[in-house]
């Protein structure tokens, strides 16, 4: 996808309308409107965590690079060739883009696995891919961060103290790792509304169905 | 880092090895914010004032306005209540995605929220208990918690055919939309609660 789309463009640009593909006025419009905070807070978190104003120790273009292995893990491939293009254009980041393809061709699956406090629910522990990232071509840092992301997308309940120790060794402050947590667990949400969206785009309206005034 | 550590070691048998209603705590592996430190930015963040009583708002509140987008957008999806899937149901698929995705504390608050909006008391233990609903729940308690997980799978699942399936069974738009912004939230939410702390069951007084 060509990227046509800025957090700075002038007018104002909806990140998830954007990839949807909604128009003004129509039915999805209409639909997401109906939810206005969110619809305003979700292109705000995407603006606050991709395209801050200051980025304190974690840079904008270390942020891209986390949002398009996120987006590429998801399989949705949209959001992920923007954020792409986006990391392409951002400072340093086209040495990264050609990396970040190849963590996400390795690091695929299927998720939820992992495993719960030892009793009775061991039975459903699931085992799956620990994806190693490897720091030779993007340095330890961002390298660590990317592992943090995998784990999160794929079995968040195998997190632990010692996964966000090892971040603080790859010198990741305390203040910019919940930034990394927010960044990774509201892309999780960000693809699954850009998804469901796109799902209802593809079915069309309920035929019959008038928005919103037939809500009972 | 030592912060880190402390807090390591002193997650013991007190962290619950089963899904429950109960009221738990939770505690975070670094190190929150002090309310001495607050600004009016951080307030701003955190909406409500009294959630600076709560060490999982006052760990977020390190980064405030990030923190002041994400509760907005989980106040208009589980508490607007113009139109759409009423609020029981939300709380379920809070619940849903919760089970699914291993978030215990999670899932203990929003089954006791559901329950408290008159979900059903029975299914809910079920829905934690086993992970799925009991073959008897109601046709949309059925189709919310399925949908709900569906939409948690990594790569999702949710497709035209729930779509189509959940308007047979008399969804309307708004009311999917709903669902979908509800099972969508929670994926944040979860990972949140899951890898920056841990729960605790509640102390048993001793007297």
């Amino acid at each position: 996808m060509s990227t046509g789309f800025s957090f700075e463009a002038e007018p104002a640009q909806d990140l998830i309308d954007y990839i949807v593909g909604i128009e003004s006025g129509s039915w999805l419009d209409t639909l997401r409107r109906g939810r206005n905070v969110l619809r305003d807070n979700a292109q705000q978190s995407a603006a606050l965590l991709l395209n801050p104003e200051q980025d304190g120790s974690f840079s904008r273009t270390e942020r891209l690079a986390v949002a398009s292995f996120v987006a590429g893990l998801h399989g949705e491939q949209d959001i992920y060739h923007l954020y792409l293009g986006l990391l392409e254009r951002s400072g340093e980041g086209g040495a990264l883009s050609a990396a970040i393809r190849q963590f996400v061709r390795d690091g695929r699956t299927r998720g939820p696995y992992g495993a719960y406090p030892k009793g009775a629910l061991s039975t459903e522990d699931l085992n799956g891919l620990v994806f190693d990232v490897s720091a030779e071509k993007i340095g330890k840092r961002l390298s660590v961060a990317l592992k943090h992301a995998h784990l999160l997308v794929y079995h968040p309940r195998d997190a632990s103290a010692g996964a966000l120790e090892a971040l603080q060794k790859a010198g990741w402050s305390e203040t910019a790792i919940v930034t990394l947590s927010q960044l990774v667990s509201f892309l999780t949400f960000q693809v699954r509304i850009i998804h469901g969206l796109t799902v209802l785009r593809h079915a069309g309206p309920a035929v019959g169905q008038g928005l919103p005034e037939s809500t009972p | 880092m030592s912060i880190i550590q402390q807090n390591a070691s002193s997650q013991d048998h007190r962290e619950p090895a089963l899904f429950t209603t109960a009221l738990l705590d939770w505690h975070p592996w670094l190190p929150p914010l002090e309310e001495s430190e607050l600004t009016e930015v951080h307030y701003e963040g955190l909406v409500d004032r009294a959630r600076a009583k709560s060490p999982y708002f006052m760990l977020l509140a390190r980064d405030p306005q990030v923190l002041g987008a994400r509760t907005r957008s989980d106040k208009d999806i589980f508490y607007n209540t113009a139109g759409g899937l009423p609020r029981r149901e939300r709380e379920l698929a809070a619940t849903a995605v919760s089970r699914f995705n291993g978030c215990i504390y999670c899932a203990s608050v929003h089954a006791r929220f559901s329950e408290r909006q008159g979900g059903s008391a029975e299914a809910l233990a079920v829905l934690l208990a086993t992970g799925s609903l009991p073959v008897d729940a109601t046709e949309t308690w059925l189709l919310v918690a399925e949908v709900a997980r569906q939409i948690s799978e990594t790569p999702m699942g949710f497709s035209y055919v729930h779509v189509r399936v959940l308007r047979q069974a008399g969804f309307n738009d708004a009311e999917i939309f709903d669902l979908i912004n509800a099972s969508s939230f929670f994926n944040w939410a979860n990972r949140l609660m899951l890898s920056l702390g841990y729960p605790t069951l509640p102390v048993e007084k001793q007297d």
